[in-house]
Parts: structure tokens; sequence; C-alpha cells
């Protein structure tokens, strides 16, 4: 038997043992039990170690707001950091490690920063560590070499490198009714719901259903509480609308009713089911939400409040009611409410001494006299704790007399004999996810509380979240909400009958007890009274301020804990009441969530790949392939032992003698057809397309409104009313939104609708001197001579079957087409050219070679229309029509688009025949070690096969005028200098003479 | 003896930490200032601490609608950097970098700037050169960057995901290595601090409510606090510069207030050193001091003064986030927030005189403004001590749209939300 | 968020893409009176209250929205069709959408 475990009740399976290990350690629970209820059953005290100071630390509560006892589990190598201990369910294999701590849990050589007392007090780090103004430490030398060693100090656990194998999964919900929380409120109000036939998700974070009904000891309806709630879920699972979700944190409110939560659905199990995921990510859309959420017990500030065996009240009672463990065999309680009266009789009941009720009010009702007999407890009201005693375990405590009004002390201590010191300051309503929907809480001054503000969403409160304590409050609250959320009248039917232990909800406004020691407000971060008053008296006194300054509220349990009491000693400090200090606003997630989680399907594949009809083909083919956006295009087909550059200057030049051939399915494709679309395009390129006549191309280039250059492409006639535009690789989706905006917002009249058809057409350019040649070979239907297919014709034919349309235009300056086929006939044609090319040695080429031949030909692509460039600095002019209006045409003149000193597009040549690199800058005077006066920039480069020569096109200031001149790269980031000669970006055959044929 | 030094730490521990003072005053406004700085962020602050101290301006008011700090300067991903693509962006920011390099005992406070480096990882060769034109125009102006390879990076943060099976596979990156991260509300503190001690007032909870005005000019402003006259009013007030200006019944300008989510994970040993950033979308990241990584992605996209995010920009950045670090998916967000941007048409900001005459305007920071700071204040206290530009800002004016002369690092035009 | 597509019916921002303020007026396109250009290219309402917006319903019908939106709250007031230039008549999206 483990020391700590009673001899009975708790809702834990005692007939399972479970068998793990912590910090190394074999232990054994029970199936049911928490990682901190099962080492607590073993006599474990100590947890975990605080983040600044390392002091020892045990348990301080029973849920999620568990600040101290974090642990990493492990599965394998793959680590999760920072859980509390009190939401790993155990299973058998459970390895759970303690963190923050060297070299052991109970040793810690960290704690050594105790010594450093006041002088590590908030604010320490502001004030120091600037280190000396001259010396080889001046600027931020010192503060960092300082910095080295802190972060190493700070942090909690250690996240892995190992790649998480575990699988996460999305769901989108839809509801009438969502339901968090499944005390009895949730419970009340989720049942309501369900019976209206409202369609109803009931969300909750533990593993059981129930809440404070699985360890309040209350009776409904004749049977114990957790009996009555296993009944109402009994019942919801048979409704078909109710979907029922245990270990599901509801962690965001967002805009719309959408609330984001994290479903945990194989945590808790040594091997997940086939199929199941690890963690569930819930995006729910609910008509109505029911809050239903419940409170916090707030602990209370005195010194030694954070030596294990301090632990909350009602945690206590948890372990004792739910799992079956007592916290310590001598218990004595601190309280400023009725709450823990309850509390005291619970554990008594469970088998524990009650040796003490410490009560800051002198006026304790009889009711709670009379539980403090029943607990064979001392009452000592009007009396606070001032001490406790004990290294890693408690071992007692000291009590004075204390005056409520004036909180000074007086009397002697008298020290109590406890291992256990159970406190309640209160309780705070659960109001983050409100807070969250956008509005400020209220202070209720009875409650000492913040109250959920007025609904600015659609949701209802029930329960312990309004401020109704009492389980006879929250059921019929929650039954109520349950009814309003699902659209239905008030019901008169009566309510289930609670036995509950009598208390009134207020506590006294007691916070913190004044005496001599470190007395915390946030345990984690070791924030302590002292901290906030430091923050006052140096002026940090918003509460933001004393946030940031002290980091009070910014650890785990962000402020769950420690949010209420560090304001009310702030204010008092200020001598003002709370709400005029204020509370911040709780923004999401409620409690900390997984980034797998959220990833989810994405984890692993964070965009989709789009494929070209001939992928397969590239692949199998010894493409390189390389990813162009969302695309994956052929870099090279490289051949066994070729360098990159080999490859592409073999496509090239192959290209140029015979014929290549490369996948163009990626350009961007849209439909342009109706009445206007002649006109439309008018207005939306450059140059004109109204004069373009049936079955012929043309080349166009558009603006933005702003007037820079926006794309290009060539668009075909292919009927008087039907365009097919096509568009950069990168630019097709914006070009088709530019498109649809014109058309939707600002020229609605026009009777033009367009449609982007990218997906549709697979294309394969084929170019060369035997293009021609390999085409007549394989088209049927059409003739493909000058007459028949001029430069920028159209024609329409057949290829291996399939029809295709065939355009003549060039964009590597050799005779050239461009062959469409449906996308799902792309492979077919494709290979049909490829076979039929074979006599003539066409060569299939990749992006590279593309490029290089583009270059060659000193045409633009996105590195120069980069969207600071305009129509003239690329020497586009030429295409800028004077005769209409266009998108862009008013703006394009501005003062600053049309200075001399702009980019212009030129040519380099590299004379000292070394390769360039694109992003090289271009100097005038060459100055390696201090590179200065950069007159612009290498967009693209390449070795020409044509030319023989490494050649680039570069955006250079002034450019026109410098052609002819001699300039310098200078490239500092890959050490390559040399001298160019600047010359137009045309450099090979610049009177179109070999794609005129 | 300075104020704050370990000197003066053990000296006030001695005494029980009584004697600190508060870290500036809490003045009631005077009837009238040479100066009025409007908004008690980090632009503000450092722009009044800058008129007085670069040019013994002191009577100087900073008015704070909330409380100090409570804007973008608390509210930011920390990142201090300088490289920028175009010229005038870079010298500013380098100007910016400089001034940071020796804040910290400007200020005798610690804002905590730690050098940690900025890598701006790229998953394309045409992005390795788009970077490559980056950095050697950065070196072009005397600013340190690096090209690194694959195998540096992998040196560098190992828990990065370099296999060539990613998705996005990294093929390299630029480093700037004299970037890093502050400790952000140090530079507010610090900022006011300084200013207080050389007599500017920091008014907190004051409200401007309107302008006083003689004809065109602003003579004052009008605020919850009481009228309060100036012979110069200047704004620095980001987010809000859209309502300010209509105050002054300016209703249109070349700015939308977007919101910005950024997100914090739970405490964690030091596994990130430097500041890095994805290539192929819009993600960045970086580890605080206290162990929390912290990072962000896009604009939600839409105009907001909300200060709250949407849940489809959560699930992109943290999709975003695991595509570098597969091993983090167990790690947890601990917390996100929003903050309000003054995007401009161009994605760079406006330091200038005007657009009213007594009027003086500092905005359109888009998400730039944190590690601007320094300079921004710098050169605004110049500007409205000088009533002209410092060259640094001479290129940020108002009109700079309207004439052509935009300076957009991003090449993506007057669309805020792609800036 | 969810906005109302008059055609789709309620759909997650997500599915949406914003364009900005919908108080432009774009000038005639053979204006040349660049101050108007100006202002229509540059120049913003940025309210924090009631903003008459378009959006596209990019992920779904395509069709622009004018959407009266809250920019305090993200509350829908109202959606229509952007073509037709009917600023702010419309659908009513009804409630805190």
């Amino acid at each position: 038997m483990s020391p700590r475990r009673t001899e009975t009740g708790g809702r834990i399976d005692r007939l399972r043992t479970i068998r793990f290990t912590f910090d190394g350690a074999r232990y054994t629970g029970h199936a049911g039990d928490t990682l901190a209820s099962a080492l607590l059953a073993n006599g474990v005290t100590l947890f975990g170690r605080s983040f600044k100071y390392h002091r020892p630390r045990g348990l301080l509560a029973a849920g999620v707001e568990e600040p101290n006892a974090l642990v990493t589990v492990l599965r394998g190598e793959v680590r999760e950091p920072n859980i509390p201990a009190t939401m790993v369910e155990i299973y058998d294999g459970l390895v759970a490690v303690s963190q923050n701590r060297s070299p052991s849990l109970a040793w810690d050589i960290g704690a050594l920063n105790q010594l450093g007392g006041k002088l590590l007090s908030a604010g320490f780090y502001y004030k120091t560590f600037m280190g000396p103004v001259i010396g080889p430490l001046k600027g931020t030398r010192f503060w960092m070499f300082c910095e080295h060693f802190i972060r190493r100090a700070a942090g909690l656990g250690r996240a892995g490198t190992a790649p998480d194998t575990s699988r996460y999964e999305r769901m989108n919900a839809f509801c009438d009714v969502l339901v968090v929380g499944s005390g009895p409120a949730g419970l009340m109000a989720a049942k309501a719901a369900a019976d209206q036939g409202a369609r109803v998700i009931l969300a909750e974070l533990e593993a059981k259903f129930g809440g404070s009904a699985n360890w309040s000891g209350e009776t409904i309806d004749g049977a114990s509480a957790a009996d009555w709630a296993a009944r109402i879920v009994g019942q919801l699972e048979g409704n078909d609308n109710v979907r029922l979700l245990p270990r599901t944190t509801v962690w965001g409110y967002y805009d719309g009713n959408t609330l984001a939560a994290l479903e945990r659905v194989t945590d808790h199990k040594e091997v997940p089911a086939k199929g199941e995921p690890r963690q569930r990510y819930w995006a729910i859309r609910a008509k109505t939400v029911v809050l239903a959420t419940g409170s916090f017990e707030r602990p209370l500030v005195f010194p030694g409040n954070d030596r294990p065996g301090v632990m909350l009240a009602h945690a206590a009672e948890r372990y004792a009611n739910e799992y079956g463990v007592l916290p310590g065999e001598r218990i004595a309680l601190f309280t400023n409410n009725d709450s823990a009266y309850r509390s005291a009789v619970t554990l008594k009941k469970a088998g524990a001494a009650v040796v003490a009720i410490v009560d800051v009010r002198s006026d304790v009702s009889n009711e709670m006299s009379r539980l403090a007999s029943q607990a064979e407890a001392e009452l000592l009201a009007g009396h606070a704790v001032v001490a406790t005693e004990g290294g890693k375990a408690q071992t007692g405590l000291n009590v004075r007399r204390f005056e409520l009004m004036s909180g000074a002390l007086s009397g002697d201590e008298r020290s109590i004999h406890a291992d256990c010191l159970l406190m309640s300051g209160g309780w705070s309503p659960t109001i983050h996810l409100a807070s969250q929907a956008g509005a400020r809480a209220i202070w209720n001054p009875a409650r000492q509380a913040f109250l959920p503000p007025q609904p600015t969403q659609r949701w209802i409160g029930a329960g312990a979240f309004t401020g109704s304590f009492s389980t006879a409050e929250a059921i019929a609250e929650g039954r109520a909400a349950g009814i309003q959320a699902a659209g239905g009248s008030a019901s008169s039917a009566p309510l289930p009958v609670v036995e509950a232990v009598p208390g009134e909800p207020d506590p006294a406004p007691v916070f913190e007890i004044k005496a001599k020691g470190k007395s915390f407000v946030d345990f984690q971060h070791d924030v302590t009274a002292e901290d906030v008053r430091l923050a006052h008296r140096e002026g940090f006194v918003s509460v933001e301020h004393l946030k940031r300054y002290t980091t009070l509220g910014m650890a785990t349990d962000q402020g769950k804990n420690s949010n209420v009491p560090g304001l009310a000693i702030m204010a008092e400090a200020l001598g003002k009441p709370i709400p005029e200090v204020g509370t911040t606003r709780f923004r999401p997630p409620y409690t900390a969530v997984s980034i797998g989680s959220l990833a989810a399907e994405r984890f692993g594949d964070l965009k989709p790949d789009r494929l070209t009809p001939m992928h397969d083909w590239h692949i199998d083919n010894g493409a390189t392939m390389f990813a162009a956006g969302l695309w994956y295009r052929p870099m090279i087909y490289g051949l066994a032992g070729e360098t990159v550059e080999q490859a592409y200057v073999r496509e090239a030049a192959a290209t140029r003698e015979s014929a290549g051939i490369v996948d163009v399915s990626t350009l961007g494709k849209i439909a342009v057809q109706g009445p206007d679309a002649a006109e439309f395009l008018d207005r939306v390129y450059t140059n004109m397309f109204s004069t373009l006549t049936v079955g012929k191309a043309r080349y166009g280039l558009m603006l933005r409104e702003d007037g820079l250059a926006f794309d290009d492409g060539t668009t075909w006639r292919l009927g008087e009313q039907d365009f097919l535009m096509t568009t950069t690789t990168a630019n097709a989706g914006k070009v088709m939104q530019h498109l649809e905006y014109f058309l939707d917002v600002i020229w609605p009249e026009l009777k033009v609708t367009v449609t982007s058809v990218t997906d549709e057409w697979a294309g394969a350019a084929i170019g060369g001197p035997k293009a021609r040649a390999i085409l007549a070979a394989c088209v049927k239907g059409t003739a493909v001579d000058n007459a028949a297919l001029p430069f920028m014709g159209i024609v329409h034919g057949e290829i291996a079957g399939v029809p295709v349309m065939i355009c003549r235009l060039s964009f590597s300056g050799e005779m050239a087409f461009e062959v469409y086929s449906g996308a799902g006939y792309g492979m077919r044609v494709w290979e049909a050219l490829i076979e039929a090319g074979k006599p003539f040695g066409l060569v299939a080429y990749g992006l590279e070679a593309l490029g290089t031949m583009r270059i060659e030909k000193g045409h633009v692509t996105g590195a120069e229309i980069d969207g600071r460039t305009t129509a003239r600095d690329l020497h586009l002019d030429w295409m800028l029509s004077k005769k209409k209006p266009f998108i862009g045409s008013a703006m394009m003149d501005r003062e600053g688009l049309i200075a001399p000193d702009r980019l212009e597009l030129v040519g380099l040549i590299a004379l000292d025949n070394r390769a360039l690199d694109g992003g090289g800058h271009i100097v005038e005077e060459l100055d390696a070690e201090n590179p200065h006066d950069s007159i612009g920039h290498i967009t693209a480069c390449c070795y020409s096969p044509a030319l023989g020569k490494y050649i680039a096109l570069a955006l250079v200031k002034g450019g026109k005028g410098r052609h002819g001149t001699r300039a310098f790269v200078s490239d500092p980031l890959r050490n390559r200098f040399g001298p160019v000669e600047i010359v137009s970006n045309h450099f090979y055959d610049p009177d179109g003479s070999r794609m005129h044929g | 003896m300075a104020e704050y030094s370990a000197f003066s730490l053990l000296k006030n521990a001695l005494n029980g930490n009584q004697d600190w003072k508060p870290a500036w005053r809490k003045p009631d406004p005077k009837a009238s200032y040479d100066v009025i700085v409007i908004g008690g962020g980090g632009h503000g602050l450092s722009t009044a601490y800058y008129l007085a101290k670069e040019h013994g301006i002191t009577n100087v008011a900073v008015l704070e609608k909330g409380w100090l700090g409570s804007g973008n300067v608390g509210r930011n991903t920390t990142a201090v950097r300088s490289n920028y693509l175009l010229p005038q962006n870079t010298r500013f920011y380098e100007h910016s970098m400089k001034l940071w390099e020796n804040l910290s005992h400007d200020l005798n406070y610690n804002v905590m700037f730690s050098q940690r480096g900025c890598l701006n990882l790229a998953h394309t060769p045409a992005q390795l050169d788009d970077y490559a034109r980056r950095g050697n125009a950065m070196r072009h102006l005397g600013v340190d960057a690096e090209l690194m390879s694959v195998k540096e990076i992998k040196r560098l943060v190992p828990a990065l995901d370099v296999s060539g099976s990613a998705r996005f596979p990294i093929l390299g990156g630029l480093m700037q290595p004299r970037a890093g991260t502050a400790r952000h509300d140090a530079v507010a503190w610090g900022y006011a601090r300084g200013a207080d001690r050389r007599g500017v007032d920091i008014i907190e909870n004051c409200e401007v409510t309107g302008f006083l005005r003689d004809g065109d000019r602003i003579t004052g402003v009008t605020t919850t606090r009481g009228d309060i006259r100036a012979k110069k009013v200047a704004l620095a007030v980001a987010g809000s510069t859209g309502q300010v200006m209509q105050l002054a019944g300016i209703s249109h300008m070349p700015i939308e207030s977007h919101v910005l989510q950024a997100f914090v994970s739970e405490s964690l040993k030091p596994i990130i050193g430097t500041v890095l950033t994805f290539g192929m979308g819009h993600f960045y990241i970086s580890q605080s001091d206290k162990g929390g990584l912290v990072y962000g992605g896009d604009l939600d996209g839409y105009n907001s003064y909300a200060q709250r995010g949407s849940l489809p920009v959560v699930d992109e950045v943290m999709s975003e986030m695991l595509a570098l670090f597969p091993g983090l998916a167990r790690v947890r967000m601990l917390r996100s927030w929003g903050g309000l941007c003054d995007m401009t048409m161009d994605g760079s900001p406006i330091i200038t005189t005007g657009p009213l005459p007594g009027m003086y305007l500092n905005c359109g920071w888009c998400y730039g403004g944190f590690k601007a700071t320094p300079a921004s204040g710098w050169c605004f206290a110049w500007t409205i001590a000088k009533d002209e530009p410092h060259e640094f800002n001479a290129p940020f004016t108002l009109d700079r749209f309207y004439r052509g002369l935009i300076i957009d690092d991003k090449g993506q035009g007057a669309t805020p939300r792609l800036h | 968020m969810l906005i109302t597509c008059p055609y789709c019916g309620p759909r997650d921002v997500i599915e949406f893409t914003y364009q900005g303020d919908g108080n432009r007026e774009r000038p005639q396109p053979a204006s040349q009176d660049l101050d108007a250009w100006n202002a229509y290219v540059y120049d913003r309402l940025n309210p924090a209250g009631d903003h008459n917006e378009i959006w596209q319903h990019s992920g779904g019908c395509r069709a622009h929205l004018r959407v009266v939106r809250n920019t305090l709250t993200h509350e829908i007031l109202s959606t229509a069709f952007a073509r037709g230039g009917h600023k702010s008549a419309g659908h009513k999206a009804g409630g805190h959408q």
C-alpha cells in the first residue's frame, strides 16, 4: 500500500496497477491517477524547482493551473516539456522527468540563486550588466557575456530536436450549442439543450466529465454527485445530437463565435490505436456557447507559502475524493472564506488528522464552527499563518493573531506541527474565454473577484463562472443557459436536489499577510509581495507595468493563481480600489497548446505540390527538379558527371544548333471571353489588343495602377470574343485577381468573363532551327510552314490523335512554337514530340537553359519586373500606347518614375572570363576591402554558349547611357570582383532574324 | 555615480530596496510646452529623449492615452536588424543599429540588446540571388552581411531541418551578425527614464481629443486632462495615426491600420540562438532570455483596431514553424497577442515636418517599428528641432507616394497588407 | 470572422482576400488629374469603427463583395456584391458574424 493512499474511495480503479518512472525511479499508481496524484500517493513531496531562485516546490493545485509541478514527458527521443504533472494521466511505461534542476531535483545548484536575495529583486536586470563604456567589453559585449550564462540558467524544460512522428488532426465542427466545462452547470446546460433537440458539443478539459461533482462529496438527487454526473453523461452519450469531447480544452474564443479546442486523443495511452492521432484540433463554429468553466481557488500570500506541503484547499479535497490520496497526515488549513471548511471535513472523512483551521476572520459563523468541530479541528479565528517550517517537505507552521481591518498581527507566534497546509484565498471565476471574446471583466467587491463582462459575442454563462459558487445555483443556471442557448422557453420542472455543506460565497478581503519572510505571489516566477511593492515604488503601477516589470502572471499558468493577489497588493500600495488598477485582458490560448496540433495536417506537409502533366517524364529522364512557387520544374536534365553549367550549356547549344523542348505548362493561362474582351484587354495591357486579328498572338505588358511594370506575356486571339492570356508562372494568381477586380468592381459594365485555365492546358515550347521540321513530322490537320503559321500565328491540329493548338512565338530567340493540349493528354503529346524530334537531335531543356537563352536575347522576367521597375527602365516603352489610356498610364510619368538616375536594364560581359553571380553589384570603382557606391546589380547571369562568354543582365543607374563603358562587378558576399563591359541587353541576334526565320 | 549599476543594486539590496526612485515622475501637465509629443510609445519617448539630449529642448511633454509603452513597443517580436535592400532604408536602420549598440550605456538602463544575428533562410536559387543582392547592397553601405551555407546554418541552429527532403529545402541564408534582439519593454522604460531625468514631462492617461488651431497652424492640443499649448506638436502614434490625423481634419492618409499577431511558447532551455526567418512564407522566430520562443508571421490582412487576431493566421504561422523545426511539435504556444501596424503604401515609414504648420509626423512603421525606435526618435527630434529632416529621414516624406519616389523594399505596390 | 457571401452563404475569413477601402473612386480612365489618381491609389479612409470595404471571395465564387465591417469589433454589418456599385445597400448578415 502506498503511504498516502486512502483505504477506500476515489474514482480510480484500484484493481489496475500502472507502472511508470519519474526521474528514473519506478513507481506504481492506479488507472485514473494523474502523475501528480500517483506520486503524491507514493509520498513524493518535491515536484519541481522554481524559475528564478530554484526553490524546492511541491504541488499547489490539482488541475491545469498547477505552476510548480512541471515535468517533461518522454516518448523515446521525443520530448514534451513543461506539462503540469496534474494533467498527465499515467499509463504503463510512462517516463517523466523533472525540469530546471542540476544535477537533481533534490540537490539543485541553481538554488544558490537564493543567496542573491534582495539583489535579484524585480527589475534588477535593467539596472546592471551594462558593462564598461570603453575597452574590449564595451557596447553589447559585456551584456552578451553575462546573457550567455543567464540564458542557460533560465528556461524550464528542454525541447527535443528529434522530429515528432505523431500525427495531428484538425476537425471543423458546427453546432447549435457548445458547452464548455462539464461540472454540474455544464452538464445541466448540455442536457437541457440536447433535450430541446439542439446539436450540442460538450467539451471537458479533464479526462472525466463532472468537474467539481467528481470530488465535492456532495449529494445530488440522492446519489453522490459523482454518480449523478456519470448518470447525466450516460444520458448524453445516448443522444445522437450530442458530441462529448473529454480531454478537450477550449482554448480560444475567436471572431464569429468560432472557438478553438484541443483534444488530447492519445496522450494518456501507451500506444495509440490504429489511425488515432495524438491530438485533434477542433475549430468549432457554435451558434451559442455556454461558458460553464468554473472557477479557480486563489492562494493566500504569506511567508513560506511556497513550501512543499502548502496546497490549495480544494486541490487536497480533489486528491482525497477523486484519487483517494491524502496530501498529508496532519493537515492545517488557512482561509479567508467558508469553502475551506468543507475541505477540512472532507479530509477528516478521508482519514487525515485536521489539526487546525486558521481563519483570518474573527467572526466565523456557527455553521462553520460546527464544521470545524466535525473535522475535529481547532478553530483559530482571527488568526493568520505567518511562517511555515521545513525544507523540501513541510514540518510545521506558525500563526499569530490577525486584525482583519488593519491587517495587523499581534500576540506571540504559536507553532503548529503539520506536514500539510491547505490555503484558500477565495475564488476567481474562470472568465478567460469571455475576456478573449472581447470585453473587460467587472470587479465584484462582495465576491472579491472579477466577474464576466456583458457578452460581446453569443455566449451565456452558468455556474461558478458567473460567480454563483454553489452547486444548486450551478444546476439552476446551467439548465436555464442550456434552454436559452437552444432557443427554448424557461422550464418550471423541478431541479435536481443538492445536499451540500453550508457556506457563504463571499471571502474576507484579505490577500496577504505581511510578516517577515518571502511571500510568493507568482510561484513559478518567484515574484514576491515585496517585488510588487518595489514595482510600485519605482512607478510601475499600471497592471501591465506590474506584469512586465516583475514578470508576475507571465509564467506557464499565465496568472491563473497570481493575477488577483498581485493586483490586490498593488491596489493596497496605491491606496486605490482594485478595479482602478485594472485587470489584464486574457488572450488565447487559455492553456498552452501544442504547436503540432495547430499545424495539424500541415505538419510535415506545409504546402501542396503542383506538378505539370509531364512531371513523371522529367523525373524518368534525369531532370533535377526545383521549386518555383508551389510548382516543381526541371532545372537541368544532367548527364552523368556533368556540372549544372555543363548541362545547361549543352542543352542551350543543342537548341540553337538543332532543337530543344521545354515544359511551359506552369505559365499562367486565363481565358478572357465576351463581347468586350478586346476592349478590356486594351485597358489592361499597355499596348493594343483590339487590333489583333483572330488567329494571331501578341506580346503584352501590364502595369500596376501606380504605373510600375506588373507582368508580361502573350495573349492569343482565338476568336472575335475569345482570348487566351498567358502570364508569368509566378504572377498567375495575382494577374487573375487583378483582372477580376477590375471587371467586378471598376468596370462592371464590360461584358467579359475571365477564367483561370492554367491547369486545363499542358504546354510544350519547341524551338530551334529544326523545330518546324519536327512539328511537320508529327502534326496532322494543319500545315506549319511560314504561310500557314507565320510569326505569332496560331493553328489548330492534332498530334498523336490529340487536338492541339500551336502558336509560333519565341522566348529563346529561335524559330519556336508553343504547343498546347488538354492537360490530360499533355504527356502523350510531349512524348510524341520527343519521338518526332529524335531524328533531328531534339533535346529536352530545363529552366537553366531557358534562362540562358532568354538572357542572350535580353528578355525580361520576374528578376527584372520586380515590382520596382517601370516599362522605361526595361526598355519596353515602345509598348506604351499613346492612343488609349490603360491601367497605370496616368501614373507612370510621375517625377520619381522618370528620374535620370533610375536603374535601367543593361547587358554585362565579364571581361575576366569568369562566372558572374546573381545579386552581385556593379561599381565604377573597385574596392574589395571597403565596397561602396553601388550603381546597380546583376539580375540574371549565365555562360552564353552563343557568345562564348559569361554574360549577365543587370539593372544599372542610367544604364543605357553606359553602353560600351567599363565597370566592375563587386560581390563581397562571394568575394567575386572583376571588370565587366556594359552593353545592350540584346546580346544575341538583336534583329530577330532567327525567330522570324 | 550612475543611478543604476551593480554597486547601486548592492547598496539598495542592503537597504531592503526601499530607496529606489520612480523610473519616471508622474507630473500633471503644464499649460504650455515648447514641444508636445503625442504618443508615449517607443518612438515618442525616444523623440523626447533625443530632443533633450541632442538639442537641449527639455520643455517637452509626452502625452500617452494609456500606460506608457502600451503600443507596439511592448507587443513586438523584439528583432533588431538593418538588413534592408534599398539604400534609403538601410542607411536609416543602420543608424538605428549604431544607436542600439550603445543604447544601454547611453540610457544607463540595460535594454538587453543582444547581437545574436539575424538569418534569412533561402529555399530557391532565385531567392538566394535575391538575398545576395540584398546582402551586397548592405555591404556597399558598410553594413555587415554574410551568406551562409547549409552546413554553417546547421551548425548555428542544429534544430533546423536542413534535409533535402523538406518541402522547401534550405539552400543557404543571408546573415547579419550584428542584428539581434532587445528587451522590448526596457526600451520604453529606459527612454522614459532618460527623458524624465532630463526634465521631460511624461504624462500617462492623457488622451488627445483635439487640436488647438490658429488658422491652419497647430498651436496645441485638447486632452482628457485639459488644454495644453505648444509651439510644436509632434505625432508618434503608430496604429492610431489615422484617428489622430482625423482630429486635425485630415481624413485620408496613405496608411491602413492592420493587426499583426505574435506568439510566445513556454519557457525552454536554449534551442534557437539567433533570429531566423523562413523564406517560403512569412515566419520569424527567436528565443528570449527567459527561454520563450517568440515568433510571428503575416498580417491578418484587413484593417483592424481590435488588437485581436484570427485563427487561420495562427494555424499558418505554426505550420511554417514546424516546416523549419519538426522537432518542436510538442512545444506549446503559451500566449498570443495582436498589435496594430500602421501600414504604408510602400512599406517604408514617414518622418516629416507637417503636413500642417506646427505639426510633425512620425508614422508608417508597418511591422518594423521596434528596431527603428532609436533612429526614429533621433531623426524625428532633429526634424522637430531644426524644422527640416536629417539626411537619414529625408526620403521618408509624406508626398513621396504622390511624386513616385516610393521606397518599396518588397516591390508590392500600394497594397499595404503585402508589405 | 465569418463573412456571409450573398452567393455562397457564411464562410470563414480564410476564403476571402481583402481588397481594401471601398470608398475609393477611380478617376475616368482618360483623366489626367494626377491629384485624383494619387488619392485613388494611395489615400485611404482608415476608420476605427464601421468601414466600407471590398473583399473577394477568392476561395469560393470569386465575386467581390462590398462589406461593412467594424474595425474595432470585427462585426460584419452587411455584405453585398460589389458589382453594380451599390455602396451601402445590401444583404443583412444579421447578428454578430
